[in-house]
């Protein structure tokens, strides 16, 4: 990784300076002019494109004053190699719900971070917040002291609430059930605390996605999966449908073969769907959007616990509220959280994560703790096995339950 | 800097981000809630009617996520040009332009092209790779995530710029088992693995880790007190290692990587939407593929047959993880190549729910 004539050589990452696709090795070339942090960055890359291994460690725990997250320390396990990125911490900025940005905005947050960093961010991260990648110690203070001048603030990290995400739902979808922004945003706003300074047993992200397309894997990458769904029927249009025919669209075959509940049927002239069976999979919303929509009595299903492998294997989300309305949305996942965490804070082991303690003390206790009733949208099937813990009575049944 | 003689500003904290209204275009506000149906003008393109009649032209451009300020500002350039300076990035890492003028489309398409930025990304393509940090920032990455997104998409870009799949396929990298990419139930999964316990660093663990911690982090109990020289330490039980790197997040003294035995495993048919079936998990399609940067031509190569093979066999509408469940595994690993192996077996908890129970098989 010598350099020669004052220029880094790097002829593995030059590699991936060719070909079609936009290179993140481009990207932080470019960059060089902002920080010497970029040259040692591509060196140590070199490095570990040289020895199939990666260089870096993870320290001590960094911050800023009164935060216990927001912050991830890193730290070059071949410093005397690299001294510019001896440290290079990263900050997560929490993402304004959508990821819309006016251009002053993203302007004034290219501005702090040429300062203050490498210049080098990732849009987004993948909980997504805005990552702030590289920078020192010494400059964590000054770096967030500009950012919430700017009106930003950190995002979550830790044992905490995670930064909220979601879809870009009513701003520009007409598929949204309900207003995942707002929501979004209002509980990053309501949660504050417990984003910012880690109080349970391991993480808790929320996400919130306006239809069952779930265009932010809310079902696979959230403690709390908000996913929009209606309960009334299909909007439908006879004339777009027939458009859509005229136009070349086989509807027996793409739309009525393919619904899930084969709750559609086709005349050739007149589409029937039997409402009542419809699973609401937007299949057939999906093919033709300009004569289907969402019904108008809209809201969420709330799931709860999916995760990635770590600890005991991967899970998705299952039902815990089949339906709320779209107005009651905010209170009841609030009233929710409160009972959810309570649990997990007595119950939960050091990075357990809340569907990992279901699955250990079973939904069914859960339901208890928590004080909801079994219905059966809950399950995909009741139990296949006999070995049933009867009760003897009903605990605080009166108190418990809702 | 402050002298103590004046009184110290008051520090700004838990404000949350930016309230997100101050952000939207105009049209958006006009229209928020409003929105009546989509349709695709171009590969990338899409127009969505509102109520009103208004519409709203979006152009979506590719990153790789790794952005440099100065790209950034070139975005923000863009949109002050050709959309009032409105712009927002999606789940998957692209950037799009939010137009109210439709003879702006192609203009700004010539621009983002002139720059490196493709446009595409929407329906029935290849999105951009969900992915994570690797070697660019991670401690416990099995291998690099930006180099192998890089050498996938260069590969599988004519998917990307055009909307000629069955269905959507989106795919993700993640460079470890913690999966921060959340590969789990992405259409085609690329996951970094490590497959030697972590080597215990006798020498500098009793300065630098607390044991008791260290012992609590290992999710198998493989991890258990002992004595080096004299000072605590601690052992693996190697046959209970799973590989996960817990402990190396909490105890720099437990190194697990291996230039020889990390490397690559591929994924294939999980889902996150709803439509027609349920969300899925992805399932092992290839247990190791060797680390071969700056390229990686196995992974690419096998990724590429995957991408291929589905392209010429699913129906219309038909995700990865559905058309394998209409055609059978056997028939998949028939058509693709693959080798079926032991390792494709779980023996993980519930490990037989994965079991063939019937003699639905095809010949």
């Amino acid at each position: 990784m010598a350099k020669e004539n004052g220029k880094r050589a790097t002829p593995l990452l030059d590699e991936l300076e060719k070909g079609p696709w936009p290179s993140f090795v481009t990207e932080i070339r470019k960059t060089e002019d902002v920080s010497p942090m970029c040259d040692d960055l591509l060196g140590q890359l070199e490095l570990s494109y040289a020895e199939k291994k990666g260089h870096w460690k993870h320290g001590g725990i960094v911050g800023v004053l009164g935060y216990g997250g927001g912050v991830i320390g890193r730290y070059s396990d071949v410093p005397e190699q690299f001294p510019n990125v001896a440290h290079f911490h990263t900050l997560r900025v929490n993402q304004p719900s959508g990821w819309f940005y006016t251009s002053d905005a993203l302007r004034t947050l290219c501005d702090i971070w040429e300062r203050h960093g490498s210049g080098l961010t990732n849009m987004h991260g993948s909980t997504g917040d805005i990552i702030f990648l590289g920078t020192k110690t010494a400059e964590l203070e000054p770096t967030f002291a500009e950012l919430t001048a700017a009106g930003f603030d950190l995002g979550g990290s830790g044992s905490c609430v995670r930064t909220p995400s979601c879809c870009v739902g009513q701003a520009r979808c007409e598929w949204a059930c309900y207003d995942t922004m707002k929501l979004c945003n209002d509980l990053t706003q309501a949660y504050q605390d417990e984003l910012h300074r880690p109080p349970f047993p391991y993480k808790f992200k929320f996400k919130c996605a306006g239809c069952p397309n779930d265009c932010v894997a809310a079902a696979a990458r959230s403690d709390l999966s908000i996913i929009g769904i209606w309960k009334d029927s299909i909007q439908q249009d006879d004339a777009a449908v027939s458009e859509y025919a005229a136009a070349g669209l086989d509807i027996q075959k793409d739309v009525c073969d393919r619904c899930p509940t084969r709750c559609m049927s086709w005349d050739g002239k007149k589409l029937a769907i039997e409402n009542s069976e419809c699973v609401r999979c937007m299949h057939c919303i999906n093919v033709m959007p300009k004569a289907l929509l969402p019904g108008k009595e809209r809201g969420a299903t709330i799931l709860i616990g999916s995760k990635a492998p770590i600890v005991n294997g991967a899970l998705l989300s299952s039902v815990l509220v089949p339906f709320v309305p779209a107005e009651d949305l905010l209170e009841t996942i609030q009233e929710l959280n409160k009972r959810v965490w309570d649990f997990w804070d007595e119950y939960g082991k050091n990075r357990e994560r809340v569907g990992e303690l279901i699955q250990r003390v079973g939904m069914a206790n859960f339901l208890d703790a928590i004080g909801l009733d079994p219905v059966p949208e809950m399950v995909s099937a009741p139990r296949d096995n006999p070995y049933i813990y009867f009760q003897n009575k009903k605990q605080d049944s009166e108190e418990a339950s809702k | 800097m402050t002298t103590q003689t004046q009184p110290k500003a008051k520090r700004i904290t838990d404000i949350g981000p930016p309230n997100y209204e101050k952000f939207l275009p105009p049209i958006v506000k006009r229209n928020y809630g409003k929105w009546k149906f989509h349709e695709t003008l171009a590969p990338g393109v899409l127009c969505h009617v509102a109520e009103s009649g208004e519409k709203l032209y979006t152009v979506r451009a590719a990153s790789p996520r790794l952005l440099s300020v100065h790209t950034i500002r070139l975005f923000a350039g863009l949109a002050d040009k050709y959309c009032g300076g409105f712009l927002r990035f999606t789940s998957r890492n692209n950037v799009e332009f939010l137009l109210s003028d439709f003879a702006n489309i192609e203009p700004l398409k010539q621009d983002l092209a002139k720059a490196g930025y493709p446009v595409g990304g929407a329906n029935n393509s290849i999105s951009n790779i969900v992915h994570t940090q690797g070697w660019v920032h991670c401690h416990s990455s099995a291998t690099d995530a930006s180099g192998l997104v890089k050498s996938m998409m260069d590969a599988l870009y004519p998917y990307f710029v055009e909307e000629k799949l069955p269905a959507k396929l989106r795919l993700a990298v993640a460079c470890c088992l913690n999966m921060c990419g959340a590969v789990h139930c992405s259409d085609i999964a690329v996951l970094g693995i490590h497959r030697k316990p972590p080597k215990v660093r006798a020498d500098i663990l009793p300065k630098i880790c607390e044991v008791p911690t260290l012992i609590a982090s290992c999710p198998t109990g493989a991890i258990r007190p002992a004595t080096a020289n004299g000072k605590p330490s601690v052992e693996v039980i190697e046959e209970q290692c799973m590989y996960c790197g817990n402990c190396y997040t909490v105890c720099p003294a437990m190194p697990l990587n291996d230039p020889e035995n990390d490397g690559i495993s591929i994924w294939v048919g999980g889902k996150v939407s709803n439509a027609r079936t349920t969300p899925k998990f992805t399932k092992l399609a290839i247990p190791f593929l060797p680390n071969h940067p700056p390229r990686w031509p196995e992974v690419v190569n096998a990724v590429v047959n995957i991408v291929e093979v589905y392209a010429a066999n699913a129906k219309k509408y038909e995700r990865m993880g559905e058309w394998i469940d209409r055609i059978g595994w056997p028939k998949f690993f028939q058509l693709t190549g693959i080798e079926f192996t032991r390792y494709h077996i779980d023996d993980f908890k519930n490990a037989g729910q994965t079991y063939a129970r019937s003699t639905h098989i095809r010949f």
